[in-house]
């Protein structure tokens, strides 16, 4: 492998570790603040289709965006209706929310385009396009650095740039302000966060709400920067994927950031090679493609570190007994 | 004092909130522009119009009933069993493995061993979520979702690499041998004169099915094993006390419930493919959660729901068929009977349960 293979495929693997990223940060708010979400998925799926309907439509990216965050929010409120208001199963909800977006988006796109549950190809401004960092071209030229600088960092999304930025973003708020100190108490204790006197129904949907805004974004990427369109089922798993990450980096954004990476590269791996062949052994692809879920499941097992969830993670909060 | 009445409970919540997702899926059709109540007409019509289509609601059925039946008894030990999916993936395997490796003389024979093998992948494929959940505390919904999508990746490794046949380019198994081939409903019915549709894939295994329904009921309610079963899944502490083993009980939950869901696959592999085909669960494994859910995690419950969801799909193949809805529909429909039986159960009950202690007052 020379070093301009491995620079695409690290450039592919930030493309790929993008929306698991900004899905697990979203996963990470809700489940800090002890609302277990496995409708990640759901989410951004949603969140794709519209953000593709409403840029074919218009032509402007940005009111896609919008578009899709707008969905996910409603989804997430949905999410927040049911397992705060009315104290329901987290994860029965959350189920419900992946078929409710893996029905609708299909339902939708056949109703407004005819095209078999897809958006037409996304052209011209409906598209985000590359966006270059300074002195980009100019550095190109420095070896071993320059092709680093220019075809590695630079020529993303700037969808990209923000999944990237909101991991200190996210370290920032939950570690560092009041609302952080609070909403990761709500999730360990939300009795004492009660007893001081601020609101758990409040703090739970402000977390719920901001996993949805993720989602959108994650969501908007996936069917506006990475692929050109919206096309039936196109999340695939990657926020269940995302979950992994959050289980495997133990509910923390820097560590998020690198399990997202991990998991990103295991996905260029398997995408750019079929089969690999290591010292007389092949690997096959399907191996490629277990194998965030198979770590997954070896961490949870705790023999290599336990993941220790929020603790009052997946239990409605009842004020009086 | 219980605030409701057990039939209240039992047939009043459920069929609040199956008319509450039956308006929401009327207005998503009135939504994309077609006629609602045109479209259940087509589809009783399309699943229950005739033995056909019969065959095909019940066929359906018979996958719900085996996987309904699994999530309702994790459900019971308070387990929530989301990996149905690939549970019946693995049984499916189990079954090729049973069929194309011995030769067997008669289907009789074959359907009980291929069952046989269903469930040891299926409770296999469950056992390692249990031991985790039960010995390190591991979030069992969280590893059998991760576990749905190893075995995914097992069968199309298996599929692609060792169990397709040479030459072709098919990700399948080659077919079964014809000796065990399951009567279907046809020819069941044939000899004691009831005409039944031939092209049907209804089969042999939904009695199975219903005997699998029989047997759970008698586990659950009539053993001291079901009582254990039902004394953790209330409470973990109080079994505890009372001297059961919660290692032991949820890992036989468990088992049992893996192997229900594998069993699923004498229904679909075995009589109605006859091979082993990539995804040949199509997402059973998931509906299993909104039958144990509309059935109240009773057999009879799952058995009625199971058919529902039948009749569901089958109509709803009858209608993208005949209409311009496709058939993601029942997804819709499938997500809304989730929501609102499962994670809004409250929103219906509590202002059910204030009604009856109003009308409780008034009488006293």
């Amino acid at each position: 492998m020379d070093f301009l293979t491995i620079i695409q495929l690290l450039d592919s693997t930030v493309r790929l570790a993008t929306p698991l990223l900004l899905a697990c940060l979203a996963g990470l708010f809700s489940e800090r603040a002890g609302i277990f979400d496995i409708g990640l998925e759901g989410k951004m799926l949603i969140a794709a289709f519209f953000s593709a309907a409403v840029a074919a439509v218009t032509g402007n990216v940005w009111l896609g965006l919008l578009a899709g965050i707008g969905s996910s929010l409603v989804l997430a409120a949905l999410h927040g209706v049911a397992s705060i208001t009315f104290r329901g199963n987290q994860l029965i909800s959350g189920v419900a929310i992946n078929f409710l977006a893996a029905g609708m988006t299909v339902l939708i796109a056949q109703d407004w385009f005819q095209q078999g549950g897809r958006t037409p190809s996304l052209i011209g401004g409906g598209r985000f396009t590359p966006f270059d960092l300074p002195f980009a071209e100019s550095l190109s030229g420095v070896p071993v650095l320059g092709p680093i600088y220019s075809e590695l960092l630079s020529g993303h999304s700037i969808l990209v740039y923000i999944a990237f930025l909101a991991v200190p973003a996210t370290w920032w708020v939950l570690f560092r302000t009041r609302f952080g100190l609070r909403l990761r108490a709500v999730g360990e204790n939300p009795a004492a966060v009660d007893t001081a006197g601020v609101s758990v129904v409040g703090l739970r949907y402000g977390a719920v709400l901001i996993c949805g805004l993720l989602c959108g974004i994650a969501g908007a990427y996936l069917a506006t920067a990475l692929q050109a369109g919206f096309v039936k089922d196109m999340t695939a798993g990657r926020g269940f994927i995302a979950l992994a990450a959050l289980i495997f980096a133990k509910w923390r954004p820097w560590h998020a950031m690198g399990a997202c990476l991990l998991f990103g590269l295991l996905q260029a791996i398997a995408l750019r090679f079929q089969n690999i062949e290591l010292g007389g052994i092949t690997i096959p692809v399907q191996a490629m493609d277990a194998l965030p879920y198979v770590l997954t499941v070896v961490i949870l097992a705790g023999f290599v570190g336990k993941a220790i969830p929020p603790r009052a993670g997946g239990e409605p909060y009842v004020k009086e007994r | 004092m219980d605030k409701m009445p057990k039939w209240a409970d039992v047939v009043l919540i459920p069929l609040i909130s199956l008319i509450l997702a039956a308006l929401l899926s009327a207005l998503v059709i009135l939504g994309i522009g077609e006629d609602p109540v045109a479209a259940v007409k087509l589809m009783v019509d399309g699943a229950l119009g005739s033995t056909y289509g019969w065959g095909y609601t019940l066929y359906y059925a018979t996958n719900f009933m085996f996987t309904g039946l699994a999530v309702a008894i994790a459900a019971h030990a308070g387990l929530f069993n989301i990996g149905g999916e690939g549970q019946a993936m693995l049984g499916g395997l189990g079954v090729a493995l049973v069929c194309l490796l011995i030769p067997w003389p008669h289907w009789t024979l074959a359907l009980v061993f291929a069952a046989l093998g269903a469930g040891l992948f299926g409770a296999a494929w469950a056992a390692i979520p249990a031991y985790l959940q039960a010995k390190r505390g591991s979030h069992i919904v969280i590893t059998t979702i991760m576990f749905n999508f190893i075995a995914a990746a097992v069968l199309n490794y298996v599929l692609v690499n060792l169990l397709r046949p040479e030459g072709s380019m098919d990700p399948a198994t080659e077919r079964f041998p014809e000796a065990v081939h399951l009567p279907s409903l046809h020819e069941l019915l044939a000899p004691i004169g009831i005409e039944f549709s031939k092209s049907a894939p209804a089969n042999v295994s939904l009695l199975v099915a219903v005997g699998a329904c029989l047997f759970v009921w008698l586990l659950i309610w009539r053993t001291p094993l079901g009582y254990e079963i039902r004394s953790l899944g209330k409470s973990e502490p109080g079994a505890r006390y009372a001297g059961i083993s919660s290692v032991r009980t949820i890992m036989i939950a468990m088992l049992i419930s893996g192997a229900l869901a594998g069993m699923m696959a004498v229904n679909n592999v075995m009589g109605e493919a006859e091979r082993l085909v990539l995804n040949a669960t199509e997402g059973a494994g998931f509906i299993g959660i909104a039958v144990a859910l509309m059935g109240r995690n009773h057999p009879f419950g799952v058995f009625l729901a199971a058919i529902l969801f039948g009749f569901l799909y089958q109509g709803g193949a009858e209608l993208a068929l005949w209409t311009s809805i496709p058939r993601e529909l029942i997804v819709v429909i499938q997500a809304l009977v989730i929501l609102f039986t499962g994670a809004l159960d409250n929103m219906v009950r509590m202002p059910l349960e204030r009604i009856f202690l109003a009308m409780r007052k008034g009488q006293n």
